[in-house]
């Protein structure tokens, strides 16, 4: 049963085509990591998924609905967090107002405030450092611990697929190591879909899982993450060698 | 020499509408990047929604005539209703539209507020009175003060009490707070742009129609332009205060207040018609100094 499904999908900026004619299908629990190089149109495909670049054509479901073209909170509350590109905390927000900014979207429901204390907690088990400065505005953290902030913040609402936008951007390698340690975790104890977007196939290869290579607006390659990234087709795809 | 606590509740008082106007724009400035300069247009609206249509130079007075208690609550009603029916009707259509494009949207929208009242009330200005009783003098602190101004602090305080205690305490606050800071990012946890876009609309309103029984208590007229005045005040404390920060904006509305009363006091009587060009020139200083504002807004990301 796929949780999410996208057929044939493309975003334009004006005359630029970013994203071309994307087909893929992504199962409830898989990790599916998207690599390629800057300017590959991941980040466009993220966000036609996430709601706030509509796609100008194809169709995209998420759980059973048709969400091309729909609201970015709708499809939130479906049930698909978006990290975005460069960790977008509210700054002047204290953590544990970030944290709680998406709650909201439970609030119809009996005992949702039960739940969102859960949550919180879960998420200050998760990343201790978050708890212990619960009450620090967002914008004083460090860019290790912003990262650590939206991904505990896309986890409040219980999501059934995050997608996160490069989660290593910007960070040293042993602050991503721990990024992705927690992740993993979460994972498994959720049985999260998760969708990483990242520019290189190193972080695919370490976790495993499925990955797909996009270049130029196109995927071109897609299988098993550490297969294909020993492969030689990959690094082929990756720096176009052999087009022109 | 006016004695020293009557300049200093009048430079409150004066601060106080500016920062009422300045919070209304900011308000509305900070969830959507919209400069609304149709804000004094609906003041002037609010005004004139307490009259019987008609263009004879006496004012009929029909819904001023509500006692205390059910005026304010109508006054505040009407300025939320309309404020949120311009959104519904104009704004929401240029959500996507650049800055530009939106302040025009609000200019216009204030002419049709404007003619819409002309027509039904002509331009003359009417007197009327609002809430009697308010131009009794009280004693305070040696200083006689009419009790219209010492309400109109304590209502602006009590304004800004409840309106900080509402945007930190509530879920809605918080939501509205997250929205101004990044829009796109708060729709992307499932906040609804709709909802906090007419929720600022409404707070807005409210704070215009506020304006609106201070200023017709005060003046005892109703006066088609009688917004317009405030409006530009209040502009200029948004910009001072930082567009969109909602303390820069009140900051900078009590500033404008007290600079404008203390020339009105230290400037020779030859120049004080010229205070509003001495005001202003206190402004562009400013703003050569701090392009950004008193209190930057920390938002700047994309909205919508
Ligand atoms: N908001 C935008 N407006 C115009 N062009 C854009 C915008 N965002 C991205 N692009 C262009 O779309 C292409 C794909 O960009 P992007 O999706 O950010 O790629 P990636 O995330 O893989 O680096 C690039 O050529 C980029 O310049
Ligand atoms: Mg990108």
């Amino acid at each position: 049963m796929s949780l999410v499904s996208l057929s044939n999908v493309s975003v334009r900026y004006g005359r630029l085509t970013a994203v071309r004619g994307v087909t893929f299908t992504l199962a409830e629990g898989e990790i599916l990591f998207i690599t390629g190089p800057n300017g590959a149109g991941k980040s466009s495909l993220l966000r036609a998924i996430a709601g706030v670049t509509p796609p100008a054509g194809g169709r995209i479901d998420f759980a059973d609905h048709d969400i091309t073209g729909r609201a970015p909170e709708d499809i939130a509350r479906l049930g698909l967090s978006m990290v975005p590109e460069g960790r977008d905390v509210f700054g002047s927000l204290t953590i544990e107002e970030n944290l709680m900014v998406g709650t909201g979207m439970h609030a119809r429901e009996r005992s949702w405030k039960a739940r969102a204390a859960n949550e919180l907690e879960a998420v200050y088990a998760t990343f201790p450092i978050l708890k212990e400065r619960r009450h620090t505005q967002a914008g004083l953290l460090s860019g290790g611990q912003q990262q650590m902030l939206v991904i505990g913040r896309a986890l409040m609402t219980n999501p059934r697929l995050v997608a996160i936008d490069e989660p290593s951007l910007g960070l040293a390698p042993n602050i991503t190591d721990q990024v992705y340690e927690r992740l993993i975790t979460l994972r498994a104890e959720r049985r999260l879909t998760l969708l990483i977007v990242e520019q290189s196939s190193t972080r695919a290869m370490m976790v495993g899982g499925r990955m797909m290579l996009m270049r130029g607006g196109e995927i071109l390659l897609d299988g098993d993450a550490r297969a294909l990234g020993q492969s030689e087709a990959m690094q082929a795809a990756y720096f176009g060698y052999g087009e022109h | 020499m006016a004695p020293i606590m009557q300049v200093v509740f009048d430079a409150l008082s004066l601060g106080s509408l500016y920062a009422l106007g300045a919070l209304g724009i900011a308000l509305i400035f900070g969830v959507m990047r919209l400069v609304n300069f149709a804000h004094g247009d609906v003041i002037a609206f609010c005004v004139f929604a307490l009259l019987w249509p008609s263009v004879d130079a006496v004012a009929i007075i029909f819904a001023g005539n509500l006692p205390w208690f059910l005026l304010i609550p109508f006054t505040l009603a009407v300025g939320a209703g309309l404020s949120v029916l311009s959104e519904v009707v104009v704004f929401r259509r240029f959500r996507r539209a650049n800055p530009a494009t939106m302040m025009i949207a609000s200019f216009a929208l204030g002419f049709v507020i404007r003619y819409f009242l002309l027509m039904l009330f002509s331009s003359r200005p009417k007197s009327i009175s609002l809430l009697p009783g308010l131009s009794q003098p009280v004693e305070l602190l040696g200083a006689r003060i009419p009790l219209l101004q010492l309400i109109t602090i304590l209502v602006t305080i009590a304004v800004l009490i409840g309106l900080t205690a509402f945007l930190r305490r509530t879920r809605f606050g918080l939501e509205m707070r997250a929205a101004a800071e990044n829009f796109t990012m708060a729709r992307m946890l499932g906040v609804r742009a709709n909802r906090v876009i007419m929720g600022a609309f409404a707070l807005s309103g409210a704070l215009a129609a506020a304006i609106a029984l201070i200023l017709g208590s005060q003046t005892g007229t109703a006066n088609i332009m009688m917004g317009a005045s405030v409006m530009l005040m209040a502009f200029i404390a948004t910009v001072i205060g930082g567009m969109g920060s909602l303390a820069g904006a009140v900051i900078a509305g009590f500033a404008l207040g007290a600079i404008a009363t203390v020339m009105q006091v230290i400037l020779p009587p030859d120049a004080r018609a010229f205070r509003d060009a001495f005001v202003y020139g206190a402004v562009i200083l400013v703003l050569i100094f701090r392009p950004q504002g008193l209190l930057a807004a920390r938002g700047t990301k994309e909205r919508v």
